[in-house]
């Protein structure tokens, strides 16, 4: 327990003076704090699915808001960086504004965009962006429930001995008893996968569109839950399974060839906007991808 | 990849039950010993019938059982009788992992051709062999089933812990084992809390069988039931003996129940066998006075 | 067509930012003088300022008066404000264990005696008030004739031990410091019990080599019981209020306890030199502090046979400031989890407050109101993925249901399919 107490003295020497937020570290954890963020980060990667406890430290922007994949991107980011935050696939919702601006005030040297294809670093809250990624870009996802059995067992020393053995009889009948209750499996959001053949995960509650992205994925995927403690990895080139039965198999939502009343996509995640008149149109949800489109359109 | 993938593939399937050997000993343990407590030198020399206890006098640790080894062959049957306290659902907790036991060894034929010990085995393994290779019923439905999830999906759960993926066959291999224990298919998709007593016993039986497991463990599975529904249940697991293969240990206090199923018997006091052998023999001409007396009281 | 393009958020999350700084800005500038708001707070409002340092996990007045001037008296969200803050303080060192007996009392009473070797000492407290609105308060614009507040207190301020370092006694001293005024010691009540042994003796070394240090380690259940009091000293007042409550209502094991004592006052703050490596006095905080007997515990003792002698249990609670309802709803839940302990060891059932994961995953206030609060952040990827899930089989339904039934149209089977939720 006695590591840090001395070697943490000099971080104060790298306290940032501008403005009214002097007295705080670059980009806010003090570097020990960064550090064993970042060993965590390391096992997690190194045990694709498992969950890695951690510290979790308490952020200028409230538990539940998206302080684990905060803590993540805070102790990855540097001078640099460029950094791309969405909550919902929009860059101008007020989850990803708010964070977006945590990092600009206490991360100087740290460029934010809009564009996928120019960020190294990409916090999102429930969606891959549409853009293809690359392997030198790091997804940070926002985690609120990281536990997968949770629906099944709510203790959380029962769920750990049930991920060390590999007992995942519970929730799978979870999904046999969707079956024979509603036809189908009717899970959507936050579909449970298998990563790499062994552990049980939650991708976050992306939709299940998203979810095949993460399969073989040439990114590496960083999970962070800041108010459970907890982060977990999916490496590049890794399996992620989905569960389900082999005629019962797993489909992402299905649009029913809708499309985009901005951009014309029908090949895109979409959302529904209700409008004035009581009914409503699709819309993509990854609004920069959108917007590129849109201005592709114009252009040709 | 992981432990599962080099585990060896014969444990997996129920059709390998025609082919076991009837001669071959299905399971094997030696010197079985639980305790509940730290222990200390002296509770061996302190415990066991000889003292009338099983509670340590020195350090106040329950022996729950020590000394305990026997085998049964594929296709038999062994009793397990003493009063409440005796140790013998203790055996049955180490053997089906519900109990982590203080010593001793376990065997499975179909684990490592039965050369390996089985309490030793990592956690991961254990789950893997009770999954795959066991099955238990226990006295009171509640812990062996899931009494909020349907009757069919309670024995879908073991096949699905043993990857069956396929919700038609799980099906009908469900539907298959409770129509054996004379529960009809327009009841498979109601939960266990809605049936009888008789019925929920019924449900653990076909629950238990559900992989063709090489090894049955029932503890007092008739002990809560009317005279006439325990005459139906006994009935159905003479039937399986007969044409299942599957060894088993019926714990019971209720020597009818013992004198019906089992060829062998073991006598348990205190945590410690105090006599065994052929259950005929052993009713007949018991040798040690608390058998006598356990005998004589029926007989009274 | 009448679709809107959601634009601008940046803009609004600034505009709303800019509105709530200005409107704790306007409260200190309706203040004459710079600071009076701040004193005003820490001097009139001592028990809020007390409760948020407790939940922050940060004895700081002035900071805390910060916080709850700026959440404008939001409590959950002054605490929020305070443990950020907290996180990103440098970890210096680690403090000597400091003893409960060590505190110099300004209140101190006990329920299991009528008196007690020091005495009761009744000190500041609303207990024995009738709870009447003070209409004068109303005259005067706020400032009360009866003497209630902080800065009204009838006891002496703290005085420096010998082992003080002079220099240090900012941390310490008052404006009203009586030089030679030395402090009664106060023998715990637990004491006598654990000499007539009634209760077990101080074990010689602490039960866990290491205390766990809730601050870098996450909980992983069953925790040590260093880990569940660092997690309740930190609680939310109310949430623990809330299961000590229900547990005293019978909702778990543990009968109704007797509170041994509870006592407020100053503990002090001490450290090794880092040159001399001498313990020294580097300050010192206001703390509530509650021992509880409960119906049974670890005996001291082992009579004939080596069988157990009955004994009582003992539970503790420490909380940062004067707030007494969160130390004793503390000890109710310590003495909860100890039995639930050895509840779960028999495999007996257990109660919401007998239940580790169950209090300490919930008690956090940070934690608690952040995520029930996050569900008003948007949802709408989420819930669209729900909604096609769930409309995909009852399209398949409507439109077998248009091959059979002539006359209606797929746009109205849409409406109608859609609205009867």
């Amino acid at each position: 327990m006695n590591e840090a107490v001395v070697s943490e003295m000099p971080h104060d020497a790298s306290r940032t003076q501008s403005g009214t937020h002097s007295g705080y570290s670059y980009a806010f954890l003090d570097e020990l704090t960064k550090k064993s963020v970042r060993r965590a980060i390391l096992k997690a990667v190194a045990v694709p699915g498992y969950q890695v406890p951690f510290g979790s430290t308490e952020l200028p922007i409230a538990r539940g808001w998206g302080t684990g994949g905060l803590q993540v991107t805070l102790s990855l980011i540097g001078p640099g960086d460029v950094l791309k935050v969405i909550d919902q696939g929009s860059d101008d919702s007020v989850n990803a504004v708010n964070i977006r601006q945590l990092v600009e005030l206490t991360a100087p040297g740290v460029d934010t965009t809009a564009a996928t294809e120019e960020a190294t670093i990409i916090q999102t809250r429930h969606r891959i962006p549409e853009a293809p990624l690359h392997a030198d870009q790091i997804m940070v996802f926002q985690v609120p429930l990281p536990e997968p059995l949770r629906v099944v067992e709510r203790r959380e020393s029962e769920t750990r001995r049930m991920h060390a053995e590999a007992d995942y009889g519970r929730i799978w009948v979870a999904l046999y008893e969707d079956v024979v209750q509603h036809g189908r499996i009717t899970r959507s959001a936050g579909y449970p996968v298998v990563v790499n053949g062994r552990h049980v995960m939650t991708p976050s509650p992306i939709p299940k569109w998203d979810v095949p992205r993460l399969h073989q994925a040439p990114f590496l995927s960083l999970f962070g839950a800041g108010r459970e403690k907890r982060i977990y990895a999916v490496p590049p080139l890794t399996d992620v399974v989905p569960l389900a039965f082999d005629d019962y198999p797993f489909a992402i939502e299905d649009f029913d060839g809708a499309h985009c009343a901005r951009c014309g996509s029908d090949d895109t995640f979409l959302v529904e906007v209700p409008q004035p008149d009581g009914s409503s149109v699709m819309s993509c949800s990854d609004e920069s991808w959108c917007e590129a489109r849109r201005t592709e359109r114009g252009q040709s | 990849m992981s432990a599962i993938a080099t585990l060896p593939t014969e444990m997996v399937r129920h059709d390998h039950v025609a082919s076991r050997n009837a001669e071959q000993i299905a399971l094997k343990v030696e010197n079985l010993e639980a305790q509940y407590g730290r222990g200390c030198s002296a509770c061996h020399e302190l415990t066991g019938p000889e003292h009338s206890t099983n509670v340590c006098g020195q350090c106040g640790t329950v022996i729950a059982c020590a000394d305990v080894s026997f085998a049964v062959r594929a296709g038999r049957t062994l009793g397990i009788v003493g009063e409440s306290g005796s140790g013998k659902t203790t055996v049955l907790r180490c053997l089906y992992g519900d109990l982590n036991p203080a010593g001793g060894t376990a065997s499975l034929m179909t684990y490592e051709d039965g050369r390996a010990n089985l309490f030793t085995a990592s956690a991961q393994v254990r789950r893997r062999v009770r999954n795959f290779d066991m099955g238990m019923v226990y006295q009171h439905a509640r812990d062996g089933l899931n009494l909020r999830i349907s009757a069919g999906g309670n024995v879908a759960e073991r096949l699905l812990a043993a990857e069956w993926r396929r919700v038609d066959q799980i099906r009908a291999r469900a539907g298959h084992l409770l129509e054996r224990m004379e529960i009809p298919r327009s009841r498979m998709d109601t939960p266990p809390s809605a049936f009888s007593g008789g019925m929920q016993q019924r449900v653990q039986i076909a629950r238990a069988l559900a992989n063709g497991p090489a090894v049955v463990l029932l503890d007092e599975m008739t002990s809560g039931l009317d005279v006439s529904v325990q005459a139906g249940v006994l009935d159905l697991v003479l039937e399986l003996q007969r044409t299942e293969g599957v060894a088993m240990v019926v714990v019971s206090h209720d020597l009818g129940v013992i004198r019906l199923l089992c060829e062998r018997t073991m006598v348990m006091k205190n945590g410690r066998v105090v006599e065994s052998g052929l259950t005929d023999q052993i009713l007949e001409d018991p040798r040690h006075p608390y058998t006598q007396l356990l005998v004589s009281s029926v007989n009274a | 067509m009448g679709y809107t393009p959601v634009k601008g958020g940046a803009d609004a999350v600034r505009a709303a930012a800019e509105l709530t700084r200005s409107s704790s800005a306007q409260l200190i500038a309706d203040a004459p003088g710079e600071r009076s708001t701040l004193d005003h707070v820490q001097a009139h409002l001592g028990a809020a300022v007390d409760r948020i340092m407790g939940e922050g996990g940060l004895f700081a007045p002035d900071l805390a008066a910060v916080a709850i001037t700026q959440a404008e008296g939001d409590m959950d969200e002054a605490a929020l404000l305070l443990r950020a803050y907290r996180s990103t303080l440098p970890r210096l060192g680690y403090t000597l264990p400091i003893q409960g007996r060590d505190m110099r009392v300004t209140r101190r009473i006990s329920a299991a005696f009528k008196d007690i070797p020091g005495g009761q000492l009744l000190g500041r407290t609303r207990d024995y008030t009738h709870r009447l609105l003070d209409f004068s308060l109303l005259d005067n614009g706020g400032a009360s004739t009866r003497g209630q507040g902080h800065a009204e207190t009838t006891v002496p301020p703290l005085e420096v031990h010998a082992d003080d370092h002079r220099s240090d006694a900012t941390v310490t001293a008052d404006a009203s410091d009586r030089e030679g005024f030395t402090w009664p010691p106060f023998p715990k009540v637990s004491d006598t019990l654990r000499e007539i042994g009634s209760i077990a003796p101080l074990p010689e070394q602490s039960p866990e080599e290491t205390p766990f240090d809730i601050t870098r380690e996450s909980l992983r259940f069953p925790v040590p019981r260093s880990a569940w009091l660092q997690s309740m000293a930190r609680g939310e007042t109310a949430a623990m209020v809330c299961l000590a409550y229900s547990n005293l209502r019978g909702y778990g094991y543990a009968d109704h306890g007797t509170i041994g004592e509870v006592r407020v006052g100053s503990l002090p703050v001490k450290i090794l030199h880092p040159v001399t490596g001498v313990a020294v006095t580097i300050g010192s905080f206001e703390a509530t502090e509650c021992e509880m007997f409960g119906p049974e515990g670890d005996a001291p003792v082992t009579g004939a046979k080596g069988r157990l002698l009955p004994a009582f249990g003992l539970s503790y609670g420490l909380v940062i400031g004067r707030n007494e309802r969160k130390a004793i709803a503390m000890s109710i839940l310590d003495s909860a989890l100890q039995a639930g302990e050895l509840a779960s060891i028999d495999g007996g059932e257990v109660a919401p407050s007998n239940d580790q994961e169950m209090v300490l995953s919930h008690i956090d206030g940070i934690e608690s109101t952040g995520f029930v609060e996050h569900l008003k952040l948007p949802h709408y990827v989420t819930f669209g993925s729900q909604i096609r899930t769930q409309m995909s089989p009852r399209r398949d339904v409507m439109l077998a249901a248009e091959r059979t039934l002539a006359g209606i149209t797929p746009e109205v089977a849409t409406e109608r399919g859609t609205g009867d939720e």
